[in-house]
């Protein structure tokens, strides 16, 4: 079998996964994987400008929240119907990634982590500052009545997997398609060595921009998807808590591979699902967790998976 | 009909800090041969290719590309208007495979069409002779290997002009009499700018010569010519009366 043949099967194969994953686990399990298939479009685009463009943000809860709040102010609000308001996240995610990309890519390597993280700081700060609109930490709940879109209502169980299911889908397939482009081979040849790609003739500045505003659309539907699916709008997702988990996430699936951010939300969310249901220290066991990883498996689950068995893994 | 010079300088000069590196060189690149560039470390060598290919910011002059002001542009431009670069520390994608580096270098002119970039990728391992290294990391390559693999992905790009910076540098002899053959085989396809230290390179391959010292042109001839300068004598054995 060829590269793309093998890294399509592989794709499919995880759908058809997720697929059968639905009718196979009881419903707690289910819900779950609701939620941690939407933080893996999260994951997965963060890793797009992590894992396959080598530029370290530390700042992408603001897309995510762009995406939540553009989605869920345009709602309550605006009393916009809800596929104009999944539209209008987007927008608010990705104007945001364009004019922050634009400012924070005249920097590099740490000083792109503190600008990235400063513009997080701002945007919580905003949220907070529009308290009377945006209900500040308290946050504000979506109604089901709102949550409804073509007559099907996404606050039941199916509806929510279904639509979840879809949503990742089509950012998965996207993404394995724009890696296996002459566009995502080129931000890996920039993560490599970003003056040898401008010295072979590639605007390397301009692929960043790129990177960094499909890295922040991502992450907003993630945002959006979130909102839509259960029901809560709050600025805790604006936090830096929220801009650290995606790294955790990629960081143990696998920087730089498509799969990777699924597995690491997958494994992270049962390792603390797992640990609190034995002890109230279940951060510490996260972390004990995390340390081994990190001192074992370096490159994440994936990235072990690609150097040790599988070179072709995308 | 081809212009004489693809390549022309006009007063280039770079000055970092209180240190001028380059200081008004005028320089012709003439079109489909081999030019080395020599001169004493520090003459400013590498500073004046720098300038050319756009990595570093000239301080003042121009640079004529086949009858272009290019001064103005970022480096990338000048290379997608068909100048070719390769480094004097050999700078490839260490992680990914040789096949993938070069394939890198060919998207860039053929990423539309697959099977034309399949073949020129192929053209261009062939012609360093690694073809049979394609899917080894690049980074696992050796030393002499690596180099090739370098001139591979400016080789793929089909430049105009492609400039060698140091290309023999840490090569085995062997290695060396390997790589005069390979260059030599390239004029004609395209104009070679050399930077070389190594005599035996340059007097076996280049065309024409051009010595820099202490940041100013002090010579241009035939391998003869330059051979036969006492200036060019004097600037390499340090002596002052000349």
């Amino acid at each position: 079998m060829t590269v793309r043949r093998k890294s399509a099967t592989l794709h499919l194969s995880v759908l058809a996964a997720l697929v059968a994953l639905f009718f196979i686990l009881p419903p707690y399990h289910s819900g779950n994987l609701s939620r941690i298939m939407v933080l893996a479009i999260y994951a997965m685009g963060f890793n797009i400008l992590f894992g396959y463009t080598g530029l370290l943000s530390l700042g992408h809860a603001m897309f995510f929240a762009a995406g939540m709040y553009g989605f869920g102010l345009s709602i309550n609000l605006g009393g916009a119907p809800l596929p104009v308001a999944f539209l209008i996240g987007m927008a608010s995610a990705t104007a945001l990634a364009a004019v922050t990309g634009f400012l924070a890519l005249r920097t590099t390597g740490v000083a792109f982590m503190i600008v990235t993280l400063m513009f997080a700081q701002t945007a919580y700060l905003v949220v907070l500052y529009f308290g009377s609109y945006t209900r500040g930490d308290e946050g504000f709940v979506i109604q089901s009545a709102e949550r409804m879109i073509f007559g099907i209502d996404l606050t039941t169980e199916g509806a929510r997997y279904v639509t979840a299911l879809l949503l990742f889908s089509a950012c998965f397939l996207a993404l394995a398609r724009v890696i296996g482009s002459p566009f995502g081979r080129t931000l890996v040849a920039i993560r490599e060595n970003e003056e040898r790609a401008r010295m072979l003739g590639y605007d390397t500045g301009v692929h960043k921009l790129k990177a960094m505003i499909l890295s922040g659309l991502i992450s907003g539907i993630a945002g959006a998807a979130y909102a839509m699916l259960f029901g809560y709008v709050g600025a805790t997702f604006a936090t830096v808590q929220y801009s650290i988990f995606p790294l955790l996430w990629v960081l143990l699936g696998g920087a730089g591979t498509t799969i990777g951010p699924l597995l690491g939300v997958f494994f992270m969310f049962y390792l603390i699902d797992f640990s609190s249901s034995v002890t109230t220290a279940y951060m510490l066991v996260a972390g004990v967790v995390l340390v081994l990883l990190t001192m074992f498996a370096p490159q994440g689950l994936m990235g072990e998976m690609r150097k040790r068995v599988f070179p072709w893994l995308p | 009909m081809a212009a004489i010079n693809i390549l022309e300088t006009k007063g280039l000069t770079k000055v970092y800090g209180g240190v001028t590196a380059n200081s008004d060189v005028d320089f012709t690149l003439p079109t489909g041969k081999i030019t080395a560039l020599i001169g004493p470390n520090g003459a400013g060598k590498s500073t004046f290719v720098g300038m050319v290919s756009g990595r570093t910011e000239a301080t003042r002059g121009q640079v004529i590309f086949a009858g272009r002001d290019i001064s103005a542009l970022p480096a990338h431009k000048r290379i997608q208007l068909g100048i070719a670069y390769t480094f004097q520390i050999t700078s490839i994608f260490p992680r990914l495979t040789v096949h993938e580096n070069v394939a890198i270098a060919a998207r860039r002119l053929f990423g539309k069409k697959p099977a034309i970039l399949a073949s020129k990728i192929t053209a261009a391992l062939g012609k360093v002779d690694i073809a049979d290294r394609a899917d080894q990391i690049a980074g696992d390559l050796s030393y002499g290997h690596k180099r090739l693999l370098e001139i591979a992905m400016g080789l793929v790009q089909e430049p105009r002009v492609f400039i060698l910076d140091e290309p023999t540098q840490g090569l085995a002899e062997s290695e060396v009499a390997g790589f005069i053959a390979l260059i030599k085989s390239l004029a004609g396809e395209t104009t070679i700018l050399l930077i070389e230290h190594n005599m035996t390179v340059v007097m076996g391959a280049a065309d024409w010569i051009t010595v820099l010292d202490q940041g100013m042109v002090l010579a241009n001839g035939t391998p003869e010519e330059i051979s036969e300068n006492t200036a060019v004598q004097a600037a390499y054995l340090g002596k002052t009366d000349a």
